[in-house]
């Protein structure tokens, strides 16, 4: 790539005619285009190849199963609307129960942040506070982001038993992976002059930290950690599923009640699909407000 | 040609443009003046249809532009060119793409997407770029050039566009005195060899007397002058910027010439 540019620098530069550098800019287009074509047979091929294996290995067949995609969900909402009138009640019999899913995220998001604050910090070349040690913390998120958190979520149950508390501390430690590699990034792109002038009166690296590089970033830092917050409120209710309590527990339920309580479902998937366009307008609004009155 | 009736612009209870009203009945070279926020940019933003009139109307050959939707309005769009002061480049595309982006009005997205242009549109841009003196530019990023030639680049671009009418707003306020000359120099050039109408705002006065046909002086939102430079006295200017007996033409210019003016005059 270094060698390509030098050379049409060399073939451009030379102050030729306008006919040379026409010519010169065509071959340069044809290179390149040729370039992308090459990949994107090599793209196309790729996929088709390992679309057709990944069909070889699907137990039913991707082209027979295809067909009846759409058969489940008819099913419920046929059945959601014939007993439309049962569902707002429904609602409010989950609301409860959506409550403390919505607590469980909520509560695993503030811990989970505030760890990956500070992981963040610590592994962010230029802020870290022993800068050795910054594989260390990464390896640290790394590790956090790879297990899957119904694992720990399992593992939890099975020491603590089942409830709300294992569920949290396992959404919490996936989000710290997860949100400290994206505020790392946006701690590298955090002006360190603040950082050197509070060095300079003698700060020490916390102030500096709080001080110098929380108020540039924390705006990128809290709609970072909003999203997380919606991502969270999926994932709680989803480990309902595993037996920690909240609306999936209740989902799982009505799920495997099978026909007959499919308005349940309907009801349960309603309130989620609520809750996520209330945080999502909530948050939309106070990242509006935190980033116009700067 | 152009005919602008009464047009006016407003952002919530703030008028920016307040019934502007003037009329070009030939392709002329014309200097819009004021002071900052006196709506300059926003009636040219409004000629180009990057914003919405709020009321009045704007009629190109017969063709009232302020109503054109769609594919109309893209279409009226490349026949106006803009030129903007901070160039409104993409930084990391290089000169000659830069300058293909003027014939996307006639080319699909999807071609354009991966960079398929005709050769003779990539002929063409690289004459454009020779006519601007940067052809030997042509394959750098856009980003990598100083601001004369990433400006240069801009007015290359607006060429491509092969419009009736280029609009340029402050197209040298951030360039030093050597470029802006320069680049006041080939819009000059386009004005009188291929008989566009170019429009500018300028916020030097000396720029517009130099290098315009007709000037018209904006205040708080309407036009309060609309005449030849020669017409431009010292005093309109006053009234023009809102500005006291202490105001003269050499502090607000750029040209060189004017700055020795000014040191000749000093020890006297």
């Amino acid at each position: 790539m270094q060698g390509m540019t030098d050379m049409t620098d060399v073939s451009l530069g030379g102050g030729g005619t306008t006919a040379d550098i026409q010519s010169a800019y065509m071959e340069m287009t044809h290179r390149k285009r040729m370039y992308g074509g090459i990949l994107l047979v090599v793209f196309v091929a790729l996929m088709a190849s390992g679309f057709v294996v990944a069909d070889g290995r699907n137990a039913g067949g991707f082209w027979n199963g295809i067909t009846n995609v759409f058969d489940f969900p008819s099913e419920v909402v046929a059945e959601a609307a014939e007993n439309g009138a049962n569902i707002p009640g429904l609602m409010v019999n989950y609301l409860p129960s959506l409550i403390e899913t919505l607590n469980i995220a909520a509560a695993s998001t503030l811990i989970g942040a505030l760890a990956a604050i500070l992981l963040s910090l610590l592994s962010t070349r230029g802020l870290a506070r022993w800068p050795r040690l910054t594989g260390l913390f990464r390896r640290m998120m790394d590790i956090s982001r790879a297990v899957p958190e119904i694992v720990i979520a399992l593992v939890l149950i099975f020491v603590l038993g089942g409830g709300p508390v294992p569920a949290m501390i396992a959404i919490a430690i996936h989000t710290a992976g997860a949100l400290g590699k994206l505020f790392s990034e946006v701690n590298e792109n955090a002006s360190l002059k603040p950082v050197e002038g509070l060095e300079s009166v003698g700060a020490t690296w916390g102030q500096r930290m709080v001080l110098g590089v929380i108020p540039q970033v924390a705006p990128n830092y809290l709609s970072y950690a909003l999203l997380r917050f919606e991502i969270n409120i999926r994932a709680s209710a989803i480990l309902g599923f595993v037996g920690s309590g909240g609306i999936g527990y209740d989902l799982k339920n009505a799920f495997s009640w099978g026909q007959g309580r499919y308005d349940e479902v309907a009801a349960i998937f309603i309130l989620l699909f609520l809750t996520i366009v209330a945080v999502d307008q909530i948050s939309s609004h106070y990242r509006n407000r935190l980033t116009g009155s700067h | 040609m152009l005919e602008i009736k009464s047009l006016t612009k407003r952002f919530g209870d703030k008028t920016a443009v307040d019934a502007a009203t003037f009329t070009v009945t030939e392709p002329q070279m014309i200097g819009i003046i004021g002071r900052s926020g006196a709506g300059k940019s926003t009636l040219l933003r409004m000629l180009n249809r990057l914003n919405d009139a709020s009321d009045g109307q704007m009629l190109y050959e017969g063709t009232e532009v302020t109503r054109l939707t769609g594919t109309a309005r893209r279409a009226w769009q490349a026949r106006c060119a803009m030129i903007f002061q901070q160039f409104n480049l993409v930084p990391r595309m290089d000169v000659v793409s830069n300058v293909l982006h003027g014939t996307l009005n006639r080319r699909s997205t999807f071609a354009t997407m991966f960079n398929l242009y005709p050769q003779g549109d990539i002929h063409k841009a690289i004459e454009i770029l020779d006519r601007l003196g940067i052809a030997e530019q042509a394959s750098k990023r856009a980003e990598d050039l100083s601001g004369g030639q990433q400006q240069r680049v801009a007015i290359a671009r607006a060429l491509m566009q092969d419009p009736a009418i280029i609009l340029a707003d402050e197209p040298i306020a951030s360039l030093d005195p050597m470029n802006a000359q320069i680049v006041m120099d080939a819009l000059r050039r386009i004005h009188e060899e291929d008989g566009r109408m170019v429009i500018a705002n300028l916020h030097t006065l000396d720029t517009a007397r130099r290098y315009c046909d007709r000037v018209i002086g904006m205040r708080d939102g309407r036009i309060v002058f609309d005449g030849t430079p020669a017409q431009l006295t010292t005093g309109v200017a006053r009234d023009i910027y809102g500005a006291g007996a202490d105001f003269s033409e050499a502090a607000t210019s750029t040209a060189i010439e004017t700055l020795g003016k000014q040191g000749d005059l000093a020890p006297a």
